[in-house]
């Protein structure tokens, strides 16, 4: 979907997978500073960004999520010493994953977040919405299609 | 006392179920002595009105192999799940899908045309298969597609789970064995929506391949490369689908020499078979640096094939978008 009128007044839902040290307070700090962001977000609390697992974004996505935010700490700073590089490896290619199943890569987001960087988590936040946007919803449903008649009925040019 | 009454269908599928079930050779016999075979399109002639013309709850057992990719597909489903008692998934594709539910990564219409308009495909005028069809004779129809290929269980109730690509003949047996029990009255029914024929571990609980904790720097296929006997394949790089596939095939595919498939399918308690197997395959990877993770990852040339080559059906997110799109 390109940048239509649909897609400008479009509200994206985005689960945000947050760790429990560092991107969580990141979150925290935005609020208690009182800094306005995207409300599209809905945080999700891990206690590390390694506890991850893709089924918790491919559930999202099967869902009705039309985004999906991964965030934890800076690496080298995780709280439990590498986990944060494990959930890089698997976000890497998860997003490979998500491309061949036809899931825009701009629809999953990366983001490192100290729990000093509220300032940063919420740009960062509004970027991504902005990111989405114009992707519009994604509206996973693939039980739901009907028999389709079309491709198999097509007329055949004499 | 009149005998049981056993049924057999294949939708989508290729009929090695079938001949897996013909494998376990003289336990056949025992087949024939405890059931009245009354519907098994590839074994005996019976027509689906024979079995419309069945009371509700007349055959005992149902074993369904094959993926829902037809409204006539559909309908059998739903018609032998209402004469049966216990309709058992029989096999990867009535389970999640497998081969026929790759078909999922692609439109319906790439399909149709990559069937009827390839390059070696004799067909100049270009013909499509119409579903109804008016002849001087009267009407004829033949099956509609459906937009996905759907698994046994998204379409009626399921009883029991049996996976493999096939079910390997021993483990057939074993629960042929069992319902015979059962209907001599000596043992009882797992509970509804076991799975059945099969572990409760993974492959690699099995396999015999030594495991030493090592991480790569590099995918390779196997084709191409000297793999060592003893060590995990994975370890050597080789994408070996294990960690996340049920056990029950005693490592068959490892203990050969090749990598695992993952034809059992999702090990006990794993919801996205995928999902599962993506993390064992990062958490081989040796390096924390982002454009080296990407080169190494550059080797596993096809990973949303390779992780859910048997499961794509069945997996949560259950056909790429194009295709289910293409029923919109």
């Amino acid at each position: 979907m390109t940048d239509t009128p649909e897609t400008q007044t479009f509200e994206p839902v985005i689960i945000g997978f947050t760790c429990n040290w560092c991107s969580y307070r990141a979150a925290d700090m935005a609020g208690t500073a009182r800094m306005k962001y995207a409300p599209n977000v809905r945080l999700i609390r891990l206690m590390c960004s390694g506890r991850l697992d893709p089924t918790f974004v491919l559930k999202a996505f099967a869902g009705g999520a039309d985004a999906v935010l991964v965030s934890g700490c800076h690496p080298g700073d995780c709280h439990y010493i590498n986990q944060n590089y494990k959930m890089l490896r698997r976000f890497h290619l998860l997003k490979r994953v998500l491309q061949q199943m036809g899931i825009e890569p701009e629809r999953i987001k990366l983001l490192w977040a100290s729990a000093a960087e509220g300032a940063i988590f919420a740009e960062e936040i509004n970027k991504f919405v902005e990111q989405v946007r114009p992707l519009g919803p994604l509206n996973w449903k693939p039980g739901n299609g009907a028999q389709v008649e079309a491709p198999v009925h097509e007329e055949v040019p004499a | 006392m009149s005998k049981p009454k056993f049924a057999m269908y294949w939708a989508a599928s290729c009929g090695g179920c079938e001949i897996a079930v013909l494998n376990i050779h003289e336990k056949i016999l025992d087949v024939d002595a405890n059931f009245e075979v009354v519907f098994w399109p590839v074994a005996m002639d019976a027509k689906y009105k024979d079995v419309e013309a069945m009371e509700d709850g007349s055959i005992l057992l149902t074993l369904w192999n094959g993926g829902i990719r037809n409204d006539e597909n559909e309908h059998l489903a739903k018609l032998l799940r209402r004469k049966s008692q216990i309709l058992v998934a029989f096999g990867s594709c009535a389970c999640e899908g497998c081969i026929p539910g790759l078909a999922n990564f692609s439109p319906l219409k790439e399909i149709v045309d990559t069937a009827f308009s390839t390059l070696s495909t004799d067909n100049p005028d270009n013909v499509r298969p119409q579903p109804h069809y008016e002849m001087p004779e009267g009407a004829i129809h033949i099956p509609t597609l459906l937009p996905v290929l759907k698994t046994l269980d998204q379409v009626v109730d399921v009883d029991y789970y049996m996976p493999g690509c096939p079910p390997e003949s021993h483990q057939i047996a074993a629960v042929i064995d069992l319902v015979i029990q059962v209907v001599q009255g000596k043992a009882q029914l797992p509970p509804k929506g076991a799975v059945i024929g099969a572990g409760n571990s993974t492959v690699c609980d099995e396999c015999p391949r030594k495991r030493n904790v090592k991480t790569i720097k590099e995918f390779g296929r196997i084709q191409l490369m000297q793999a060592d006997p003893e060590l995990c394949l994975l370890e050597q790089g080789i994408p070996c689908n294990g960690p996340a596939t049920r056990s029950g095939c005693n490592a068959r595919c490892p203990s050969a020499g090749a990598q695992c498939i993952g034809c059992y399918g999702p090990a006990e308690g794993v919801v996205d078979y995928g999902a599962r197997l993506l993390s064992a395959f990062a958490s081989v990877i040796d390096s924390n640096d982002p454009a080296e993770i990407d080169r190494i990852l550059d080797g596993l040339v096809d990973p949303a094939g390779q992780f859910y080559r048997f499961n794509l059906a069945g997996s949560l997110l259950r056909a790429a978008k194009p295709a289910w799109k293409s029923g919109d």
